[in-house]
Formats: structure tokens, C-alpha cells, sequence
């Protein structure tokens, strides 16, 4: 593909808001995973990565139609690291209907359907008058909210696979652009933490009682997170920032083999990694670090690492961060490219919190420790629900 | 953006596959609304009919019709799956059960709850590893999913299947989101003209306001307002007719998709 720069950036989850708190998290291998406790009365046995102080947030006034959890998370991020304002230059730029706005979710507004089906109406059944499905329940709500709080009016929908989502946006955006349709693109995603993804990966006796462990010897399950990330992916062009950065490549595929189990050689996930390297036309060297999936079940993690092993051989450095912010589910993709961007910025392959000893059994070079170094050009993977899998390629431009 | 259709598959009431309703939307027979009827999918093995629900079905049924219409490989095609909403019925289900005390979601149905149920069934049951994506854009899910397949021809080249549905929420949501029947659709689309090509189809988007094209029929006309997926019934019109025409697509933020339909001879 035609690399794309990358002129902004910006995320909240439990580590903080902005690139700046959470490079410092990355930095210290601190994680924001503690006990689920006082969410709106869940009873699980579980830790998560949850985003302080969105209860007393609001949404912008003239937008109030669309608040709920999910959206109040995605403004967190839409005003860290400057990020609207980049998107206010690109709208002068290129106009404000030459900006595309591509957008992951899972969950959208589910939390708020399920806080309203608590206040049905007794005789009739009907759920309170202050329910707004367009704007909260809709899975296009968030992509809408996201259009109309930047005043970008490009091509835009909603991705929703899952936990591969934001990662999918990426490429829907690169190809929007390759197409002509627009000249740049928002690109992103946001999840909220809720009780139907608390009970239902419960119910399928994936989440872990503990902070989640990916790579562990003793993982046994996933820890919720919430946040979102965003992105500014713009055409090359005179002028750009010297030390902007590029998307190089994406990969997508599709497992073709269960609902909710990956294969388990991971046969999905290996097409997704190669297709991103031919897309980047690079080679298994050229990668200097991959931000694994790795959610912590120990079916996942094991796939991915054959996958890994299959495509890079057992040497190039590799992590998950999902124990420092936990699983994102839809906005894991965004989250885990943002953090493979301060990787290549600031020189350093992220150590795995949480993790305490990586199982023998598998095989890539994971890394417990976080170390400094020359990081020219990242992979991140994505995978979720439907055998839905997604790897992004990115890079330094002035390798480029 | 330029594309070749080959191959349509259709459910919606009274609408019973491509071939079946192409007089009525050709405006030759009289339309009759009735029930929309989904076929079993041969797609799935038994368990899978059983539980999976009406979005994967309505998905499977229209997206196998499309690909034997065309003849193309499923196994071999990306595809681009979009809908306004998951599958509403377990929504409904899951949000009344996390109001008990147990809170038991059935593993299963959190499982095909995601909005990407459809594609993760259709891959499985094509065995197709290729790239699919599942987007949604309220009542723009039709266009914005076209307007997903255009971008990908133009960008890789290769043909594309788009698969677009939609069914009615259970109440209380249906009064918030009222939905009035089940309709799916599916166009396969290549980048070049092939012997098996229907009609042209061209697209550009547009940042004005446009009337949305409409249908004569009152009954085909009450189903395209009520059903995100219905949307693509002047353009399924277009082509039964078998006319070149230019049809307006309602897209999102006072944009519209300008449609040029041209028939293949």
C-alpha cells in the first residue's frame, strides 16, 4: 500500500489520558488493572483496567444527545495530545468533507441500554423517555459523534469485528484514501467497560480472576479494559512533520474456524501478520518489535505465539501490553498501535506488566522488562470474535 | 469509482431471491407484501442452523444466492458485511437478563451477540480465509458498505461480495428503533467486466443534499424506509428494469452516493 502519515495521535485508558502518561505507564511497566468493584452493581470475580472520573464527565454541550460511557471516553482521548486541534487544521487543509472519520467499536452504547432496561416502565414494558438509541445504542453512534465533534463531513462509518475493530479502521481509512475519496482520515475506536462483555466473557470462563498475565506459565483469562485512541493518517505530503510516522502496511484475514476459538495454530493470525508485510513490502527483518495480541487465555496466546514463531522465527522482540491496560476489546486495536508508536518514537521495545514468568512452552522472544532501543518499524496484532484478525505495520518516516 | 455487478441475492417480505422478485421490482407484477421468508441455510452444519440467528441467516442465505448467481469462489473473495445493528434479539435477551439477580448469559448467545456474527458464520461455512469487514452506519449501512467495496476494488483490484441486512427489534427497542421487516441483500462486484457482469454500477460521493430516489410502489416503498438494508431496493429496481439509471443513495452528514446503473449487454 501507499504509506500514509501519521501527523497526530492521542489515547485515554487506565493509565491516563495521553500519549505522555501512558508512555511513562509503558516506561515503568506500570499497570492501571485493579479489582472490579462499584460498576453499577457487577458481581465478578475480576480485575479491569477502568478509566477514572467518566462518571462525573459530560459530553460538549450541543452534543448531549450522545453521552454515554463510551463516548465520554472517546473525548477524553479527542481532547489529549492536541488532538483536536490537528483535526481542525486538517479540516482547514483538505476541507472539512475531504476528512474521513473510520471508527472501531464493540460495545458502543450498550451500557446504556442495559441501565435503561433497569428503568422499563412497570404496565407497559417501555424503556424510559430519556433513551436515545441513535446516539448511544446505535453502533454508528460513536463514528457519528466522532464526525460531528471534529465538524468533518468525509466518508465514515462504524467497523465493528469485534476485537480486531480499531485495528480494521486503519485499513478501511488507507483504502478510502487510495480510492480518492477522501485526502486524510480520523481513524480510531472506544469501548466502554459494561456489564454485558463482564458477564458474558464470564460466562465463557474467559476472564481471569487475577490482573491479566499474557505469555504467563499461569494466565488463565483476560482483563477488561476501557479507553480509546486516535489517529490522523494523512497522504504524503511537502511540509509533514519531520519525525511523523507512517502507516506502512495492513493485513487482514479471517480464521475460517470458530466463533470464539482461535485456530490453533494460529493459521489466521499468520495470514494476517504476512499479508501486513507484503502490503509494508518488507521482510520478517525489518520488524523491531510486535505488540502482540495477547490477551492472556491460554488458547490465544498460544496460537498467536506459533504464528509469531511461524512468520518471525523465535527472535524478534515481542509483548503484549494488554496487562497494563488490560483488553481494550474494540478499542485494543488503536490502543496497541498508539503504543507501538511511542515505541518507534521514543526508542523502547515495552516490557509485559502483569506477566511474571513467560510459559516455556512458548516459543517467540518475549519481553519481560522494558529496554531502550532503535525501533525502526513495529507490528501490532489484532484478533477477535468471528476469527476476525488484523496486523498493522508501522514505521519511523525518515526510514522510509 | 467504477465496478461490474455479477451476481445479487435478495430476502425481504414478499421477496423471495433475485430471480423470483425481479418482475415485481421490474414494476411487471403486482408486489405483495408478505412475511419475509428465510430459507434454512445449507451453509451451516445442523447445531449451528439451530442457534444461529436471524441476521446470520438472512447473511448466509443472501450472500450463498449472490455467489451462485455469479459463479464466483466464496472460499476466494473478500467480503464487506454491514448492518445498522447486531443481532437484536440476543441484545434484548442479554439486557433482560443482566436486570435478574443471576445475571447468566448464555455463552453462546454473547458469543453470536457481536456485530460481526455474520461474517465470522459465512467464513466458516465458505472456508474462506480471505479479508472481510463488517461496518454499520445507522440508516446509511447500505451505502456506506457499497462505498467500503468501491474503495477496496479501487485499491486492490480484486472482486468483492457486499452483504447488507437488517431485522426488527424485539419491543421495548423497536420503539426506539422501529425496524418493520427483515431484508438482506448482497451484490458481488468485480473490478472488470466478465462475461458474467449484470450492469455497470458507478459511484461518487457527493457533499450535497439530494432527494433520495424512491419507488412508485407504496408497499416496496414502505419496506425501503423500514429496514437500513431496504435502502438498496431503487437500485435492485434499476437492475430488474434492466435501464440505465442514476439512483440516490442517502449517505451520512448531508452527503449523498450519486449511483449510475448501466446494464451489461
Amino acid at each position: 500500500m501507499q504509506p500514509l502519515l501519521i501527523t497526530r495521535f492521542s489515547i485515554a485508558n487506565c493509565l491516563g489520558a495521553g500519549t505522555a502518561a501512558v508512555l511513562e505507564a509503558v516506561r515503568a511497566k506500570r499497570s492501571g488493572l485493579a479489582p472490579c468493584e462499584d460498576f453499577h452493581g457487577a458481581a465478578v470475580d475480576t480485575w479491569v483496567g477502568r478509566v477514572p472520573g467518566l462518571e462525573a464527565a459530560g459530553v460538549r454541550p450541543g452534543l448531549e444527545e450522545y453521552d454515554s460511557r463510551t463516548n465520554r471516553v472517546a473525548q477524553m482521548a479527542l481532547e489529549a495530545d492536541g488532538f483536536s486541534a490537528a483535526a481542525a487544521a486538517a479540516r482547514e487543509r483538505y476541507g472539512a468533507d475531504r476528512v474521513g472519520v473510520f471508527i472501531g467499536t464493540s460495545t458502543s452504547g450498550i451500557l446504556e441500554a442495559e441501565l435503561a432496561y433497569r428503568q422499563r416502565d412497570p404496565a407497559t414494558g417501555a424503556l424510559p423517555g430519556g433513551f436515545r438509541y441513535h446516539a448511544t445504542l446505535s453502533t454508528y453512534a460513536l463514528g457519528e459523534f466522532i464526525g460531528r465533534y471534529l465538524g468533518l463531513t468525509g466518508p465514515s462509518f462504524v467497523v465493528s469485528s469485534a476485537c480486531s475493530s480499531s485495528a480494521k479502521a486503519f485499513g478501511n481509512a488507507a483504502r478510502m484514501i487510495a480510492a480518492g475519496a477522501c485526502d486524510a482520515a480520523v481513524v480510531g475506536g472506544a469501548d466502554s467497560l459494561c456489564l454485558t462483555t463482564l458477564y458474558g466473557f464470564k460466562s465463557l470462563e474467559l476472564t481471569s480472576r487475577h490482573p491479566c498475565r499474557p505469555f504467563d506459565r499461569e494466565r488463565d483469562g483476560i482483563s477488561l479494559g476501557e479507553g480509546a485512541g486516535f489517529a490522523l493518517l494523512e497522504k504524503p505530503r511537502a511540509g509533514a512533520p519531520a519525525d511523523a510516522l507512517m502507516l506502512l502496511g495492513v493485513g487482514e484475514s479471517s480464521d475460517a474456524y470458530h466463533m470464539s476459538t482461535p485456530h490453533p495454530e494460529g493459521a489466521g493470525a499468520k495470514l494476517a501478520m504476512q499479508r501486513a508485510l507484503e502490503s509494508a513490502r518488507l521482510g520478517a527483518a525489518d520488524i523491531d518489535y510486535i505488540n502482540l495480541h495477547g490477551t492472556a487465555t491460554p488458547t490465544n496466546d498460544a496460537a498467536e505465539d506459533q504464528a509469531v514463531v511461524h512468520v518471525f522465527g523465535a527472535s524478534t522482540p515481542c509483548s503484549s501490553t494488554k496487562g497494563a491496560t488490560g483488553h481494550l476489546l474494540g478499542a485494543a486495536g488503536v490502543t496497541e498501535a498508539i503504543i507501538s508508536m511511542l515505541a518507534v518514537r521514543h526508542g523502547l521495545l515495552p516490557g509485559s506488566a502483569q506477566t511474571r514468568s513467560v510459559d516455556p512452552a512458548l516459543k517467540s522472544n518475549y519481553l519481560l522488562e522494558t529496554r531502550d532501543a532503535r525501533v525502526r518499524r513495529v507490528l501490532t496484532n489484532s484478533f477477535g470474535f468471528g476469527g476476525s484478525n488484523c496486523s498493522l505495520v508501522i514505521g519511523d518516516a525518515r526510514v522510509h | 469509482m467504477r465496478a461490474y455487478i455479477e451476481g445479487i441475492g435478495l430476502l425481504g417480505p414478499g421477496l423471495r431471491g433475485w430471480d423470483e422478485s425481479r418482475a415485481v421490482l421490474a414494476g411487471a407484477e403486482p408486489y405483495r407484501p408478505a412475511r419475509t421468508v428465510i430459507p434454512p441455510s445449507e451453509l451451516l452444519p445442523p447445531a449451528e442452523r439451530r442457534r444461529a440467528g436471524i441476521p446470520v441467516k438472512l447473511a448466509l442465505a443472501v450472500g450463498r444466492e449472490a455467489f451462485t448467481h455469479a459463479g464466483r469462489d466464496a472460499a476466494s473473495t473478500p467480503t464487506v458485511f454491514t448492518s445498522s445493528s447486531s443481532d437484536g434479539a440476543i441484545l434484548h435477551e442479554m439486557c433482560e437478563t443482566l436486570t435478574t439477580a443471576e445475571r447468566e448469559l448464555s455463552p453462546t448467545r454473547f458469543m453470536n451477540s457481536v456485530h460481526n456474527a455474520a461474517a465470522g458464520y459465512w467464513s466458516i461455512a465458505t472456508r474462506s480465509r480471505e479479508p472481510s469487514t463488517s461496518v454499520c452506519c445507522h440508516d446509511a449501512s447500505f451505502a456506506a458498505g457499497l462505498l467500503e467495496c468501491a474503495a477496496q476494488l479501487a485499491a486492490d483490484g480484486r472482486p468483492v461480495a457486499l452483504v447488507s441486512y437488517d431485522e426488527p427489534y424485539p419491543e421495548p427497542l423497536h420503539a426506539t428503533r422501529p425496524i418493520t421487516c427483515e431484508f438482506g441483500v448482497a451484490l458481488i462486484l468485480s473490478p472488470e467486466e466478465t462475461r458474467r457482469s449484470v450492469a455497470a454500477i458507478e459511484l461518487e460521493l457527493r457533499q450535497a443534499d439530494a432527494a433520495e430516489t424512491r419507488l412508485a410502489d407504496p408497499g416496496l416503498e414502505a419496506a425501503r424506509r423500514g429496514n437500513p438494508a431496504a435502502r438498496s431496493l431503487p437500485l435492485l429496481a434499476a437492475l430488474a428494469r434492466g435501464s440505465a439509471e442514476e439512483i440516490v443513495l442517502k449517505y451520512v452528514a448531508g452527503a449523498h452516493l450519486r449511483t449510475r446503473i448501466a446494464p451489461c449487454r
